[in-house]
């Protein structure tokens, strides 16, 4: 099972090897994550997303929480959560094709970034299994490449990663 | 630098100089801070946890960029797997010319980053004394370790324009939990109360919390059996009624019995490691188990926990004296007495064998010593040698039990003694582990430690020989230490008094001798190569 986790941690150098390193270490598999400052400037927030059981997720939990520079770890509740995925997708493509491939794009909501003789390129922000569709729906024509950012998560509501609400 | 060894109150530290720690080096020429120059620096960081583990404040060691830092690595690791509090510093090339491979320039931060509690890469002097203060804040709370502190030789030579040293450590992400939830000691409680055999694993945590007289009123009110891991030796007495010894793969067999048996495991800061509890779901499925450390991430990582109760063992077992009317069934204390009555120690004497026995040796030595002495004992057999015969009583019990580094005994041995200079100080090693260790004897004759070695020769590597012998067709790969020294002789040339016993006798009469010496000794015994641990 994947489970999301948002870490908030101490904007300093070394942190993000710190964590790398403790999943590689510890034999815990990334799916994904992503760093990125917070609205205060001292704080990151990397958001992971694991492949694991519920053993593997408190583990990680915990010996995150070990780490010195982090200061909260909060496991997302499935469906309590927004997620997306920002992904380049630069795909085979010569002039008889352009307009279906046109067609897909408008129907997933992604926009054409990049348009070229043979290729072009879409941009997607997403969640996993839509990201997933689209990949498939222009896998035919031939991808030249990926990109993907990893995935971004924001609780419902007025909850946040600091606080409950009260 | 030196200033905040001051503020923090170091008296000693433990280290090898080289090109990028001389400025600060310089500073501590001038310091009242003493320094201990050790022959290698893999020894540095084992003296000053010998120092640590002895004193209960952290333990300095000191090092040089490069290979003085990389040869620090392993004492460091050994450190971090057993908890204990260093302070690790290091030189490192001048900022400026940090990632350009050049001269004694190593990584250090980054390599050791699985075997630190934190680590720092200072890149600005007036960063210092907030490094300081958090560096020896973490080392020593919550669940101790050590930490790192690299220094590029610039930022060591550059003035800041005011000292001023933090009052406290601030730290956002570093509040360890010390009081345990009320309500689960409650739960506990009422687990203890209904419990028909109910017993105590007293593991290394139990003596870095401090909480050694807590756990004995305990067990002492409540009539709970007490067990313990190899890193809990020396918290309950030997001959204490009802301790039943130690635990594991190679621990006693009736206290493994008892265990076995229990329907309540109640785990005192013991982290379940593999040679403690070699099955532990299967014990989880049988019994059930109250697990009490300060660090969360033990529990649940080896053994599902019923009741995991966080915090300082010492306030958790104050919080369960307090409300312990707990009445153990007369049943069990008798099944357990008969388990420890029906238990012979093995080994002994035998004055015609050319060897002394080392079983029986260390029962009859542990007899002579001062109840607070301390004792550090190798990696291999002489370790279980000493771990299962030599009855710890007011002193203490220093081994790697976690990283299993061979060579940390006469290390340890020498900043012990530092840190207790009153104290009986007893080093166990093999010839193996010795070898590992032995320039420390120049450490040992510069500054004149008296401590007391007692050197097991049985020419082989012999755990792992017993190894080669039941698993792998006595085939002896690599276990013959067949260039042996005259470690008499050795001895001779350092100037250490030195005497060799090849039979229980006489190896008795030369320990009282070397009891009585004020000066280093070493008690070479002829141990026969086919001698088993157990």
């Amino acid at each position: 099972m994947k489970y999301t986790l948002s870490v908030l941690v101490e904007n300093q150098p070394g942190v993000l090897s710190k964590v790398s390193g403790l999943f590689s270490r510890r034999g815990f598999n990334i799916d994904s994550l992503a760093v990125g400052i917070t609205e205060d400037p001292a704080i990151s927030r990397i958001t992971i997303v694991v492949n694991g059981d519920e053993y593997i997720v408190e583990q990680v939990e915990k010996q995150l929480n070990k780490l010195i520079p982090v200061i909260k770890v909060k496991v997302l509740e499935p469906g309590r959560f927004i997620s997306c995925e920002l992904s380049l997708i630069k795909v085979n493509c010569n002039t008889k094709q352009r307009a279906e491939i046109m067609k897909i794009a408008e129907l997933m909501q992604a926009q054409i970034v990049d348009v070229a003789t043979t290729s072009l390129t879409l941009r997607l922000c997403d969640n996993d299994e839509r990201t997933q569709t689209l990949i498939s729906l222009v896998k035919p024509y031939g991808i030249k490449e990926i990109v993907r950012a990893g995935t971004l998560a924001i609780e419902k509501g007025a909850i946040t990663a600091k606080k409950q609400p009260s | 630098m030196v200033e905040c060894l001051k503020n923090e109150n170091v008296q000693i530290a433990f280290g090898y100089p080289g090109a990028a720690i001389c400025p600060f080096l310089d500073c501590l020429y001038r310091s009242p801070i003493r320094h201990v120059l050790v022959r290698e620096e893999q020894n540095a960081a084992h003296e000053a946890s010998g120092y640590a583990r002895a004193s209960g404040k952290p333990g300095v060691c000191i090092a040089t960029s490069g290979p003085g830092a990389t040869n620090m690595i392993t004492g460091i690791a050994t450190a971090y797997m057993d908890s204990v509090p260093l302070i690790a510093i290091t030189g490192q090339v001048s900022s400026e010319l940090l990632g350009r491979d050049v001269f004694q320039e190593a990584d250090i931060t980054g390599a050791c980053e699985p075997f630190t509690k934190h680590s720092y890469l200072v890149k600005d002097a007036a960063e210092l004394p907030r490094v300081f203060k958090e560096a020896f804040h973490i080392a020593s709370t919550g669940r101790p370790g050590p930490v790192l502190i690299d220094v590029p030789v610039d930022i060591q030579a550059s003035e800041i324009p005011e000292f001023i040293y933090p009052q406290r450590a601030e730290i956002i992400g570093y509040k360890p939990r010390t009081q345990g939830h009320a309500m689960q000691i409650k739960k506990a409680l009422a687990a203890i109360r209904e419990a028909k055999r109910p017993i105590l694993v007293c593991g290394g945590g139990v003596v870095l919390a401090g909480a050694r007289d807590e756990l004995v009123a305990f067990a002492e009110k409540s009539g709970i059996p007490v067990v313990s891991t190899m890193m809990g030796i020396g918290v309950v007495p030997m001959d204490s009624r009802l301790y039943l010894g130690m635990i594991g793969m190679h621990g006693h067999q009736n206290a493994n019995r008892a265990v076995g048996e229990a329907d309540l495991i109640i785990l005192c800061g013991a982290r379940v490691g593999d040679r403690a509890v070699s099955a532990p779901e299967q014990m989880a499925a049988k019994a059930k188990i109250i697990h009490i450390d300060i660090d969360p991430a033990e529990i649940g990582k080896n053994m599902t926990a019923h009741i995991p109760i966080v915090g300082d063992i010492r306030l958790v077992l104050r919080d369960f004296a307090g409300q312990a009317d707990v009445s153990v069934p007369q049943e069990w204390i008798d099944t357990v007495l008969r388990y420890k009555a029906e238990y012979k120690p093995g080994g002994e004497p035998d004055n015609e064998s050319g060897f002394v026995e080392p079983r029986s040796f260390m029962r009859s030595l542990s007899a002579m010593m001062e109840e607070n002495a301390i004792l550090t004992a190798d990696v291999g057999q002489n370790q279980i040698w000493a771990a299962r015969n030599f009855n710890v009583k007011e002193g203490r019990f220093l081994t790697s039990g976690g990283l299993g580094t061979m060579g940390y005994a006469l290390p340890a041995a020498i900043g012990a003694k530092l840190a207790k200079p009153h104290r009986q100080v007893l080093c166990i090693c093999g010839d193996g582990s010795f070898q590992m260790a032995m320039c420390e004897l120049g450490t040992v004759c510069q500054y004149g430690v008296p401590i007391k070695i007692i050197l097991m020769q049985n020419d082989r590597l012999g755990m792992v020989r017993e190894i080669q012998d039941n698993k792998f067709g006595g085939r002896h790969m690599l276990t013959l230490l067949e260039g042996n020294p005259d470690f008499v002789k050795l001895a001779e040339a350092y100037g250490i008094r030195c005497a060799l016993a090849s039979s229980n006798a006489e190896a008795e009469k030369l320990a009282r001798e070397m009891l009585q010496s004020d000066q280093a000794y070493i008690l070479v015994c002829r141990v026969d190569p086919d001698a088993p641990t157990i």
